[in-house]
This record gives structure tokens, sequence and C-alpha cells, in this order.
């Protein structure tokens, strides 16, 4: 291939898009139910769509939870993810593309007295990143069962690939010069306490540590040249390893009249820096076959240590980035939710299905993050009234978020 | 010496702990507990889209499981 041209700069944000799912499946398996109590038989199929800051990405997810007797229960999930992005990043150093990762996962729960223990792998496939996770917990109830204590440990051991286009054929592949891994633990323990009749709350703590190539292969820091009036480009340089403390509260209560009102606050701290709180408040009302749910959700960050919007000049520090999820902001998201609920008389063997709608609107607002078109331009076309760098308006992020799924309880 | 001190004074309130602790909630009394709507994660296929288009926008990561919740009895 000759003349290889970098399309998919700010490819990573998608790369930890798939990555961070492959937690949140974990913690989903781990904790979905009781020690004491195998989870419910149940199947899911799920349409979600999100689209904001030129991205978008929607596909399909399906996930099936079966027993066999009185003692395991298996989960199978298989998630696709359709990826269109022309993002800030892309806007400022590449073309449009479009991706799609495959991730498929199976985890196996076994019940024993109080105690239940949980095996599960994941597998993630897109073309420029291969991610294998196991895991493995272990929950247990304990005095009377009000009080159930959890713990997890997850590896993950991910290949890195960086794709070129060839300008002639346009054909996308990845280069044959470029390879890297990258490998993840986890360490969480989680208590779930009873207080009340009608309060239950829960409180978690998880590190995990990274080691190996952590920034994207695609993604560039800029800098001022000599004269200070125009601006370069050139790879980041991030630390090959970070470990990062989150600790977590939940609460959860009945209200009197049959609806339930939550709320979550997590504190969030690493060694690249960065400092976050999260707030999460919801509520939920049931009205006949119907329920609905209000939720807000609260977060902000400091930024990470090596991080700057634009750098004073080329090789400034040994650590550069420029990843605008490592910058100083808050993001509010509002979310309301419907369920029905619904039986159907000639199949028996279905206890109960749903149809679910969910809809979240998501506004992030950058402290130190410029938004570059108006200085560099979109896709290679520079703006007719070009801003100095680092005088340019601060970028914003709004995104629509959809899910639609049915469930189907046996 | 100390800290040997204070594990086996910590394991010994334990010890004595687990014997003596009565369930506050009896399990008949947990009827609110375990209405559907008090689960953390009612539909964890949803949540966990969600979740991960929050870790894939936030510099932060981790500590976001449900933690079990609801009734908690058998």
């Amino acid at each position: 291939m000759t003349n290889k041209l970098h399309v998919r700069k700010g490819r990573f944000a998608i790369t930890c898009f798939g990555r961070s799912l492959l937690g949140l499946a974990l913690t989903g398996f781990l904790f979905s139910a009781n020690a004491g109590v195998l989870p419910e038989d149940r199947a899911d199929a799920l349409y979600f769509r999100y689209d904001g800051g030129g991205v978008v990405i929607d596909g399909p997810s399906v996930l099936v939870r079966k027993s066999i007797g009185e003692h395991v229960s298996v989960s199978a999930n298989h998630y696709i993810d359709m990826v269109s992005s022309a993002s800030i990043d892309v806007e400022t150093s590449a073309s449009p593309y479009v991706d799609e990762r495959t991730q498929s996962s199976l985890s196996v729960d076994f019940l024993h007295g109080k105690s239940m223990y949980t095996l599960g792998y994941v597998n993630s496939d897109e073309s420029d990143y291969l991610a294998k996770t196991m895991f493995a917990g272990i929950s247990h109830d304990m005095f009377g069962d009000l009080t159930t204590i959890s713990f997890g440990y997850k590896r993950g051991e991910n290949e890195v690939f960086r794709n070129l286009k060839d300008p002639n054929t346009g054909v996308v592949a990845n280069d044959p010069n470029f390879a890297e891994t990258m490998e993840t633990q986890s360490f969480n323990v989680s208590i779930s306490q009873i207080i009340t009749k009608n309060l239950v709350v829960t409180g978690q703590y998880e590190v995990i540590t990274d080691e190996g190539f952590l920034r994207s292969p695609y993604r560039s820091y800029r800098f001022f040249t000599p004269d200070l009036t125009s601006q370069g480009l050139l790879p980041e340089q991030y630390p090959n390893t970070r470990s990062s403390n989150a600790g977590s509260f939940r609460a959860k209560y009945f209200l009197p009249y049959r609806a339930a009102i939550d709320t979550m606050y997590r504190f969030y701290t690493d060694t690249w820096g960065i400092l976050g709180h999260t707030a999460e408040l919801g509520y939920v009302h049931p009205l006949g076959k119907w329920i609905f749910e209000a939720r807000a959700r609260y977060y902000t960050q400091e930024a990470a240590d090596f991080y700057q919007d634009i750098f004073p000049r080329a090789n400034y520090a040994n650590f550069m980035a420029r990843d605008k999820e490592l910058a100083t902001y808050s993001a509010v998201t509002a979310g309301l939710g419907a369920t029905y609920e619904f039986k159907i008389e000639r199949f028996p063997w279905l206890a109960k299905g749903s149809l679910n709608l969910r809809y979240d609107f998501m506004t992030v607002a950058y402290d130190d993050f410029r938004d570059a078109t108006f200085s560099i331009g979109s896709f290679g076309t520079p703006p007719a009234n070009p801003l100095p760098p680092g005088q340019e308006p601060l970028y914003e992020l709004e995104a629509n978020i959809i899910q639609f799924y049915i469930s189907a309880f046996f | 010496m100390r800290i040997r001190g204070l594990m086996i004074l910590g394991l010994a309130v334990l010890a004595t702990g687990c014997s003596s602790i009565e369930p506050w909630v009896k399990p008949y009394d947990r009827e609110n507990l375990a209405d559907p709507i008090m689960v953390f994660t009612r539909a964890p296929i949803s949540q966990d889209f969600l979740d991960h288009v929050f870790e894939s926008r936030e510099g932060s990561r981790g500590a976001t499981g449900g933690g079990g919740g609801g009734c908690g009895c058998n």
C-alpha cells in the first residue's frame, strides 16, 4: 500500500465504547441477583441508537438467561455496534468512516446454599481491536439474608491495531507495521444491605489496572508553532499504565403509594490525575400495566495531568493527550422510560412480557477542550474566517439516546 | 504486634456479631423490598448499554454495578 492515509483518528473513542461494555456486562452478570436465589429466566431483545457529536451508533443486543435445574443459570449475550463517525476528532484530522463491532458473552452461575459462584467469558471483535475477557465472582447472603457481599475479578487481554486507507483504491486494512497489546485487571467488592422494610443500600469499590498500549493509534495532540500564531499536530503520548479507584453508594426507597426513588453517588480517582464525581436520582412509578421511570444524572471531572487543549510547543512533555474524555468538563443526562407489561393466554409458558421504550438526552460542556474546526477546518477544508489556535469557542456535545426493547419472562 | 492485636480483636467482634445479630427485617416484612420496582437494575440489557455510553464519554470507570438490591429473601 502506498501513500497510506490515516482515516480514523478519533477511533479510540469507539474502542473505549466497546471496552467499557465488557466491564459493564461483567458487572451486570455478577451483581444482577441476590446470592441465594438464581436469577429469573428471561429473554431480552434491544435496539439502541446513540446520536451525538457527529457519531451515530446503533444496533441490536440480545440477552437470554435460562436455568438448568435448581442450581445452575446460564446467560448469553450477543451485541452488535454499527458505527458511523464524523466526530470532532475525525472532523479535524481525517474523513468520516463506518465500522462494526460484535461482542459475544457467556456466563454461568452456580448456586450453592446461600452462595452464588459466577464464571464468564466475553469476546469482542472489531477491525482494529480484539478483546478477550474472563471473569469470576462470588456472592454470599448472610445475617438472615439482610446482607449480600460480593467479590469479583476480571482479566482482559486486548490487541490493538491501526487501520489505514489506500487513497487509490479506498480499501481499508490493518497497518502491517503496527500491532500492540493491552492487559487490564479489575477487583471489585460490593455489599448490599437491607436497612428497613422499605430501604436497601449498596456500597461498591472497584480497582482497575491497565498496562500496555493505552492511547489511541489515531488521535493527535496539537501545539503552537514557534511563532505562536499557527499550530501543528503530532501523535499523542500516554503512560503505559493506569490504575483507578472508584467507590459508589446507592440507595433505593419504597414510597408509601407503591413507587420507588433511588439515588447514587460515585467518587473516582486514578493515577492519571482524573478526579470524578457522579450523582444520580431516579423515580419509578407503576400505573396499572404501565411502569414509568424518570432519571437525572450529573457528572463532573477534573482533567488528567497530561491533558492540554493545545501545548506550548512540540514535545513539550513526556506525556501529552488531547482526548476530550480526559479534559475538565461536566455533563447532565435526563431520561424518561415507559414499560407496558402483558400476558398472552395462548402462551401459558410465558409468565410475563413487556414492551419498553426509553429516551435520554445528554449534554456535555467542556471547560478546556476547544472546537478546533474554527481554526483547522472540517475534513481538510479550512474555515472561511479561521480563528487563532487556542481562541476557538469551547466545545459542547449533545446526544440523543433511544432504546426500545422487548422482554419475556418464563 | 499492635496490628496483630487489632486483627484478633476485630475477628472476635465479628465472630460475636455473627452469632448474636438477629435479622431486624423479618422475611414476612419484605413485601415492599420484593416488589420488582425495587430492583436497582430492572433490565440489565438496557442498563449495560446506557452505562457504557456514560463510560465511553467519561474519564471515570468502575463501581457502577447494581449491587443486588431488591428483596434479599429466598
